[in-house]
């Protein structure tokens, strides 16, 4: 898919912005090396994270997931429907597999995340 | 890292490698619940090459190994298979263990891989009295799992031998291909299935490695990684040594009575635990489920009543019956079915049941 909207972080989260408001995820790197996921938990609504905090877990059958926030802000809205549907992670990462969306507070903080071709690139060397 | 004759079949088929007790071995191929299911619905291909063989040989066999298991090795009789414990002095475990009876002279134990030097020592030690010898011919012999209802017809290509008479826990010396090897009914996955032990090359095992993965793909038989391994024996509640059994907890508070023969006559560890089964036990291994969300895994604290009891044994997402699933320690009071607790996730308390096990038994 095209991923030209979205932008990575060294841990395998996706952001994608709109206006003051960034959708996070996980790559499909990320669901494919989790495997099977079973369960999410979510951060709350409300809470505020700097980057670089867990924030969230992902259950996959394998092991638990932390999820590093990739911007600072608070969250506004989080993906109740992967309370039922947690597989949606592996089979639509970047779209209905989005976990939260943060009012990030410092967009300096965009400039240390990678373009998909950058990603792309960071992955081949792991 | 050691590497067991198949190990260039795991690159080849695109295994997830780790180091498990010092092997190079896949965690998975596919992905783990891909290759769980598989197992459950048509079959999986594991390389369990690992595994411990040791063999007993002399005229007093059968008193020496009688001896030292907790089970009643007297009433095997050659080609038959019997699960067991290795007790310690006070009744808990060495290991756990098959014994195969080959003749009345010659068993062959099968333990687990991270126990084998501890295991080979104890077991040398302790037949010694006996006049018999004790090898240890692990580093000889491959051994490959076939798992899984299509088991059957997948090995019945390989092999001319009656593999298709074989009962549950039975052994035959046959042929793989063209290498002589010892093919049981056995297996660690709760399905139907095969365990063929054999000595080759490490491009004779390879290859057939290889070619089972191939003619296997038919009948939706997969290689399998020791992931699915531990979520397929944890669903129908096999005990894994060092999770679920271990040199502090006994037979009998492993919820394992029935590899108990007191009758037998003496083996170690019988008077410690002829007394606990006298006296009753304080603790036992349950299985439960968790009533609300989350993932139970293996150190997880366990709280009754607020208070911190004991630590999950074994715990997994069921990927086959998709709901949590472990076993723990309970007090005796606490260990019936519908039993409430908690288990500490990430510093949440999550309600737990304990519920019938084994979680899955297969049907036919």
């Amino acid at each position: 898919m095209d991923l030209t909207n979205y932008k990575f972080s060294k841990d395998h989260e996706w952001v994608k912005i709109e206006d003051d408001i960034a959708s996070v995820g996980v790559s499909d790197y990320a669901q494919k090396e989790m495997g099977d996921v079973v369960f999410i938990e979510l951060p709350e609504k409300g809470s505020s994270f700097v980057k670089g905090d867990a924030c969230s877990n992902i259950e996959s059958v394998k092991a638990v997931n932390d999820i590093f926030s990739p911007l600072s802000g608070e969250v506004v809205d989080v993906n109740t429907t992967l309370e039922d549907t947690p597989e949606n992670v592996n089979k639509d990462p970047y779209r209905s597999g989005w976990i939260y969306k943060i009012k990030f507070s410092d967009p300096a903080e965009l400039t240390d995340l990678l373009d998909a071709n950058q990603y792309e690139e960071y992955l081949k060397g792991i | 890292m050691k590497k067991t004759t198949i190990n260039s079949a795991h690159y080849h088929l695109g295994g997830k490698m780790v180091d498990f007790f010092g092997w190079d071995l896949p965690v998975q191929y596919s992905g783990l619940s891909e290759e769980h299911n598989a197992v459950r619905t048509s079959g999986g291909i594991f390389d369990v090459s690992h595994m411990g063989e040791i063999f007993i040989k002399g005229d007093s066999a059968l008193d020496a190994v009688q001896y030292i298991t907790s089970n009643n090795i007297s009433k095997l009789k050659p080609g038959k298979i019997l699960y067991t414990a290795l007790p310690t002095e006070n009744g808990c475990f060495v290991d756990d263990m098959l014994v195969y009876m080959i003749t009345e002279k010659e068993y062959l134990l099968v333990v687990n891989a991270a126990n084998l030097e501890k295991d080979f020592k104890w077991i040398s030690s302790k037949v010694e009295r006996f006049g018999v010898s004790a090898e240890n011919l692990s580093d000889k012999y491959t051994q490959i799992a076939v798992q899984g209802p299509n088991a059957e017809k997948l090995l019945t290509q390989f092999t001319s031998d009656k593999i298709g008479e074989l009962k549950y826990y039975y052994f035959l010396t046959g042929k793989i291909g063209n290498i002589d090897a010892i093919i049981s009914r056995t297996g660690y996955t709760g399905e139907d299935g095969f365990e063929i032990y054999f000595k080759a090359d490490e491009k004779t095992a390879s290859d057939l490695f290889i070619n089972l993965a191939e003619k296997g793909k038919d009948l939706g038989i997969i290689p399998a990684g020791l992931g699915a391994r531990d979520t397929l024996r944890l669903e129908s509640k096999m005990s894994l040594y060092g999770n679920d059994i271990d040199d502090s907890h006994t037979i009998l508070e492993a919820d394992l009575g029935w590899i108990l023969k007191f009758k037998q006559g003496d083996f170690i560890g019988k008077e410690p635990l002829l007394k606990q089964k006298e006296e009753g036990i304080r603790r036992k291994l349950v299985g439960f489920e968790l009533v609300e969300k989350g993932v139970p895994r293996h150190g997880y604290k366990v709280f009754i009543d607020g208070k911190h009891y004991s630590e999950v044994t074994s715990g997994t997402f069921a990927p086959f019956l998709r709901k949590p699933i472990g076993l723990v320690y309970l007090p005796i009071e606490h260990s019936e079915v519908g039993s409430r607790f908690h288990v500490e996730i990430r510093g949440k308390q999550i309600e737990a049941m304990v519920v019938e096990t084994p979680f899955y038994k297969r049907s036919s």
